[in-house]
């Protein structure tokens, strides 16, 4: 069984983000393994175990050759990586990603793609669905759990309400939440080896896709302007001596909670 | 000066249109002239509410099976586009089922999306959207400039849902074309969690924890509070990824937002991914060991202390009274 996992390289989210005040595109700084995709990573390694053996292989999209991000997942276990790097990508949005993963994906020929549900920077939680657009196959978003069964993926959906069983046939992509599997820790072993693991860099050009449909250009929206919102002023802070549950008391009171 | 068209991608159960939705139709009879709700299910059965808040037709694919929203729901609307002509704005809420939509359908008529919006204007003809930033800390505004409908998401509790007193709107039947492979996935079960007491999303007053409570049992001490006071109990992202508790818990970035007059926040830190999901609450309590917690930076009342200790002494005062 072929798998492939988007994995997306992101600002480290301990680090404050930062706006680009020249473009309004978020800075980019060093880059690490978003960690909504570790378990995608961690999902099709034991997908791929269960099976009996296959090959777990990675898609990325990043400026200026990024691969620290890759080279984490390789070491979890993944045996190669595609990485899209192409100066035309600078604020590429959405569907424009989409667009520039789904052609590289195409020539993976994977019978399942993972994904996380939303990255942990952009969050818009709609890249995965897209991509399953662009290559026109089935696809199960915010899935809690997933099994591969011959040529059938089953997974429990994740709803506003509970969650679905939701099957289908393969080839086929699926989202997967935070939370699904454990992501393993590299081993030291593990992140030798990722040293030497193949790492294909692609450009636009290598893809067919014509620069105009993706980058800033490509998004067809426009950043009119950004404002500092209100910052929430802090109130009392007592530290507790046996009476804070009294404070909470007295507070809810004022409040007429109680 | 307005939009003309404007679709709402309505949601809803047996009990009716979801409060997003209706929240949205309030907000597109601002932005447009026209109002329509689209309804991949029964449409039919919303018709009057959906109508009381603004729409005047409702488009319904009507009961889809075990076929999912995203790619079918996707299929019907490109094809009434494609008959009825598109609209100038397409508003979806930021729920799993918009954004499958959503998503598919900008694929298939190669339309941007601009997501996880709390506002909306119109400038020189075009929506202008309002996206928060860095846990709320900034907002960006971003027009559309392209040639085709405007598609956008908004987060729950963006907008006020107010009746507009409207007549029940028009029913128009449309039709869900055949997906092809990519349609081939099907639901074979459905499982819905247990709701009981105050619901997260729209409680007076919220119980949550994160965390800080140091295990599983310990959330109990959290269900407790928000019994006594009437709360509805929610969850950090944290302890909802560690399988504590269930996703419909989860406050957040992800999950619910939420906007009580009172929100308890037990074993918080305060990740920017939980902020964003509750710091438009009234008022806001923390109680968290760690005195340099983010939490207590929006915190009206914040107790530096062990939830361990101010919980079970905060819930004997209360059942004493």
């Amino acid at each position: 069984m072929k798998v492939v996992v988007c994995v997306k390289q992101v600002p480290d989210p301990a680090l404050p983000g930062e706006l680009d005040p020249a473009t309004n595109t978020l800075m980019r700084g060093d880059l690490i393994l978003d960690e909504s995709d570790s378990y995608g990573v961690e999902m099709a390694l034991q997908l791929v175990e269960a099976a009996g053996g296959g090959q777990v292989s990675l898609v990325s999209m990043a400026p200026n050759s990024e691969v620290k991000g890759l080279r984490t997942a390789l070491a979890m276990g993944a045996e190669d990586a595609v990485l899209i790097s192409d100066p035309a990508l600078g604020g590429t949005d959405a569907l424009g990603t989409a667009k520039v993963l789904g052609a590289a994906i195409a020539r993976m020929e994977p019978d399942l793609v993972l994904a996380g549900v939303e990255s942990s920077d952009g969050y818009t939680g709609t890249v995965p669905e897209m991509i399953a657009g662009v290559l026109d196959i089935p696809s199960i978003t915010f899935a809690k759990q997933v099994a591969v069964d011959g040529s059938t993926v089953k997974v429990q959906r994740q709803t506003e309400l509970g969650f679905d069983d939701v099957e289908c046939p393969t080839p086929a992509l699926v989202s997967v939440t935070a939370g699904v599997v454990e992501p393993r820790y590299p081993s030291f072993k593990g992140i030798m080896a990722a040293k030497k693991k193949p790492v294909e860099e692609l450009t636009l050009a290598d893809l067919g896709i014509d620069a105009g449909t993706v980058g800033q250009g490509g998004s067809r929206q426009e950043t009119t302007e950004v404002t500092t919102a209100e910052a929430r002023q802090a109130g009392e802070i007592h530290v507790d001596e046996g009476d804070g549950h009294e404070k909470i008391i007295s507070f809810l009171s004022e409040l007429k909670v109680i | 000066m307005t939009l003309g068209n404007v679709w709402v991608f309505a949601e809803g159960d047996e009990n009716g249109p979801s409060t997003l939705t209706l929240e949205l139709l309030t907000k597109a009879r601002d932005l447009g002239s026209n109002v329509a709700a689209f309804v991949a299910g029964d449409g039919a059965a919303m018709a009057s509410e959906l109508g009381n808040h603004g729409a005047s037709t409702v488009y319904s694919t009507g009961d889809l099976g075990g076929k999912l929203v995203g790619v079918h729901g996707a299929a019907a609307m490109a094809a009434l586009i494609e008959s009825a002509g598109a609209p100038d704005a397409i508003m979806f809420g930021q729920t799993t089922d918009g954004r499958d939509l959503a998503a598919r359908l900008s694929v298939k008529i190669d339309q941007p999306v601009a997501t996880n919006n709390v506002g909306a204007e119109v400038a020189d003809g075009a929506l202008v959207v309002e996206e928060p930033v860095f846990g709320g800390t900034q907002n960006i505004y971003t027009a559309f400039r392209n040639d085709g409908p405007s598609i956008a998401l908004f987060r729950p509790k963006s907008f006020e849902a107010a009746a507009s007193g409207g007549a029940a709107a028009d029913v128009v039947a449309i039709d869900v074309p055949d997906a092809g492979n990519a349609g081939s996935a099907v639901v074979t079960g459905r499982h819905l969690e247990e709701r009981s007491g105050p619901q997260l999303d729209d409680a007076a007053v919220v119980v949550s924890g994160g965390r800080g409570l140091g295990q599983p049992e310990a959330y109990e001490m959290v269900d407790q509070l928000a019994g006594l006071l009437n709360a509805a109990s929610g969850a950090s992202r944290a302890i909802v990824d560690a399988g504590w508790v269930p996703y419909s818990k989860q406050v957040g970035q992800t999950g619910k937002v939420v906007k009580p007059s009172v929100y308890v926040a037990c074993g918080i830190s305060g990740a920017t991914q939980h902020l964003v999901g509750m710091k438009g609450s009234k008022t806001i309590i923390a109680i968290n060991k760690d005195p340099e917690a983010p939490i207590f930076g929006v915190a009206d009342l914040g107790i530096v202390g062990d939830v361990h200790k101010v919980m079970p002494a905060l819930i004997e005062a209360l059942k004493a009274r």
